[in-house]
């Protein structure tokens, strides 16, 4: 029973890291139909930043904090500028994206060798967050999980209130609904566009601090993320939060549970099978965003 | 590195006619210089370990060349990158055989990359020095073996653990033939020792996500886990252990592919306290050794730990050119004829050519990971293991291969 407890947590958790490492996709991908495929290495660009701030500031708790927005503008920037360099030129042509975007990715990722060198590097985890806390039941639910997890929520609520409530956000849903009725309108689409990559981007450099805590900080692992990230915004349907969320944590208890009964390779399987189930009866994912536009 | 690119170059633009047939080819030793090749992965997963490998090769090619080479030949290195794929491997083993007409081969990593090659290396009757502990189970003529076989690392560590009273193992291991294999031999191990293997999980290479295998770990009581991951799994592994407030010292883990270099990446916070089974250290003592380290940080930097698979490494070039050296010739056959109770003074200590195995006595060595990132060790076999892949000499194991 106890274990059973410890998996639902776990898998809650693995849900955590999915939606952290997929909010971002779920605005850029989701929101902006941009197949970015360098999206990883602005996660990979979010943990060197954690390592690179712990070489100046002592303390591993107080370094962990400040790379948290720093991290965000880091991954943030290099999201705009390729925006603003590559993206913004293919906006029409989504397969040279995917390949555009692919190539900078590599590229990411040898800077980050020729920077830092291919081995991984470690940064340390505050005390506080190495630990685990009892629940009573026997159960221990480990600090670095939790944080993640509220980090993953907080991340989530902002991003909703600031689409809801904002008038940035007000200008983002816009023209993610209509773009040419949103340009008609006085919206400058195309500077929407930047601070939507911006955004996303930034969120990337957050689950990168994160995801410090958990794996390897090394060139490549991005890589390693960015399938899932694409899988949870693909299955949770195009331009809703929302769906991203419930599936992130779905796929999370679904690979946790399928794991503990079978294996980790089984379990991978489980997940993609259903997914690909899941698709044929709903191509168009979870939710599904209805709006007048033609398009 | 970019010495290495350039020597390659060269090597391309100045290729003979390749004439081998069922012979096989013959290594192109007219001039004053002998070409060898550097078969590693310079890009993909696999960078991160095998680009010490090469750095280690390259050492050994400079220390000889300033003594004046083998049989009065410059050592030329011809690099190429087998890029972590491995019919890429293959591929440029082939070039590196027929094309460069190199002596030998230095090279590889996994053993999904060696039995790529070694098709190859026994079609063209070409010789391959691998340099890092395997699963054995493999006897190749055209390969020697310089790192350890299972009776040189896996059954030396089972036999600490024994010896410390461990009656329960967990094993986790990536999901591919190396742990797979290992693990076989682990269980065959307790079954015949009295220790119970109480779980089994594999992971697909890559992985970062151990939750639910350190759950199953923590739930199951073992004394001791063995440890068989390979890559970036080892980090979120030993993560998610130590959060689960999994210790060292209620249940250590004995790692099999952690070497002084995969600490650094890990974090000495998630590894002191575990152990590790391999040959070498950094800090083995010895004079041999000294030298090795104090030349390896003095070319590659102060801050750059030496490891097994790149002493393994080291040693392979020395061996060759000591074999070479024995034989009067470069011919393959005559260099696999001289090769046995070939000695060399390395830096794990003595170690000697098995000719009949082609691997290499050495001492087993279990070390404990300490604060500082460097491994101490706590336990040696005393003297070097004999080789033994096929585990012939061990009662319990006549049922694997």
């Amino acid at each position: 029973m106890t274990v059973l407890f410890g998996q639902l947590f776990t898998g809650i958790s693995i849900g955590a890291v999915l939606l952290l490492v997929a909010l971002g996709l779920a605005l850029t991908f989701g929101q902006m139909n941009v197949i970015n495929m360098a999206h990883g290495e602005f996660i990979m660009a979010g943990a060197y930043t954690t390592y690179v701030l712990q070489q100046s500031i002592t303390g591993a708790g107080l370094s962990l904090l400040v790379a948290l927005p720093v991290a965000f503008v880091v991954a943030g920037t290099t999201g705009m500028l390729l925006e603003i360099l590559l993206i913004r030129r293919l906006y029409a042509r989504p397969l040279d994206t995917l390949l555009v975007t692919w190539g900078v990715s590599l590229m990411l990722q040898q800077l980050a060798r020729d920077i830092f060198g291919s081995p991984n590097v470690q940064t340390r985890a505050p005390d506080l967050l190495t630990g685990n806390v009892a629940v009573p039941g026997g159960l221990t639910v480990a600090n670095n999980r939790l944080f993640i997890l509220a980090l993953a929520l907080a991340a989530v609520t902002a991003l909703t209130l600031a689409l809801r409530l904002t008038p940035l956000g007000r200008r983002i849903r816009a023209v993610v609904q209509n773009r040419d009725l949103a340009a008609v309108s006085g919206i400058p689409t195309a500077r929407v566009d930047r601070t939507t990559f911006f955004l996303g981007s930034g969120l990337a450099g957050l689950a990168g601090v994160a995801l410090t805590l958990l794996g390897p900080i090394g060139p490549t692992m991005g890589t390693n993320l960015i399938i899932d990230a694409f899988l949870v915004v693909v299955v949770g349907g195009i331009g809703q939060l929302k769906g991203s969320v419930i599936v992130a944590f779905a796929l999370g208890v679904l690979q946790a549970t399928g794991e503990y009964l079978t294996t980790l390779s089984v379990a991978k399987v489980i997940v993609f099978v259903a997914i690909v189930a899941f698709l044929q009866w709903r191509p168009q994912g979870l939710f599904t965003l209805r709006t007048r536009s033609l398009a | 590195m970019t010495l290495v690119a350039a020597v390659a170059m060269t090597a391309c633009g100045s290729r003979t006619s390749a004439e081998g047939g069922a012979a096989g080819v013959t290594a192109d030793v007219s001039g004053d210089t002998v070409k060898v090749g550097l078969l590693n992965s310079l890009s993909g997963t696999m960078a991160i370990s095998e680009v010490t490998v090469r750095d280690a090769i390259m050492l050994a090619v400079e220390e000889i060349n300033a003594a004046g080479g083998v049989l009065g030949k410059k050592i030329q290195p011809v690099g190429e990158d087998g890029a972590s794929d491995w019919p890429t491997f293959a591929e440029k083993a082939e070039k590196l055989i027929s094309e460069d007409r190199v002596a030998a081969v230095f090279g590889c990593w996994t053993s999904a990359s060696r039995k790529a090659v070694k098709p190859v290396f026994e079609k063209n009757k070409a010789l391959l020095f691998y340099p890092v502990q395997y699963e054995g189970l493999e006897q190749s003529p055209y390969i020697f073996y310089t790192g350890a076989t299972t009776n040189q690392q896996i059954v030396p560590g089972l036999d600490y653990l024994k010896a410390q009273g461990t009656t329960s193992v967990y094993l986790v291991g990536s999901d591919y033939v190396f742990p797979r294999t290992a693990n076989k031999i682990i269980k065959a191990y307790a079954a015949a020792n009295g220790m119970t293997v109480v779980g089994e999980d594999y992971a697909p290479l890559g992985s970062t996500e151990f939750g639910t295998i350190v759950n199953k770990v923590k739930s199951s009581g073992a004394k001791a886990v063995f440890n068989t991951l390979n890559g970036d799994s080892n980090v979120a592994f030993f993560k998610e252990y130590k959060s689960a407030g999994l210790t060292a010292a209620a249940m250590p883990v004995v790692s099999v592919s952690i070497a002084e270099e995969e600490v650094k990446g890990i974090g000495t916070q998630y590894l002191e306290g575990q152990l590790t089974a391999w040959n070498y250290y950094q800090t083995t003592p010895g004079a041999a050794n000294n030298r090795f380290v104090a030349a390896y940080k003095a070319k590659y930097g102060a801050d750059k730990p030496t490891s097994d698979p790149m002493e393994a490494a080291y040693v392979s070039v020395h061996l060759w050119k000591a074999m070479v050296e024995k034989a009067g010739a470069f011919d393959v056959e005559r260099v696999r004829g001289a090769s046995d109770g070939i000695t060399f003074d390395a830096p794990e200590g003595l170690v000697t050519v098995d000719g009949r195995t082609q691997h290499i006595a050495k001492t087993a060595r279990i070390g404990r990971i300490g604060a500082d990132g460097l491994i101490t060790e706590v336990w040696n076999s005393g003297k070097p293991v004999a080789p033994d892949p096929y585990l012939k000499t061990y009662p319990w194991a006549s049922g694997l291969s």
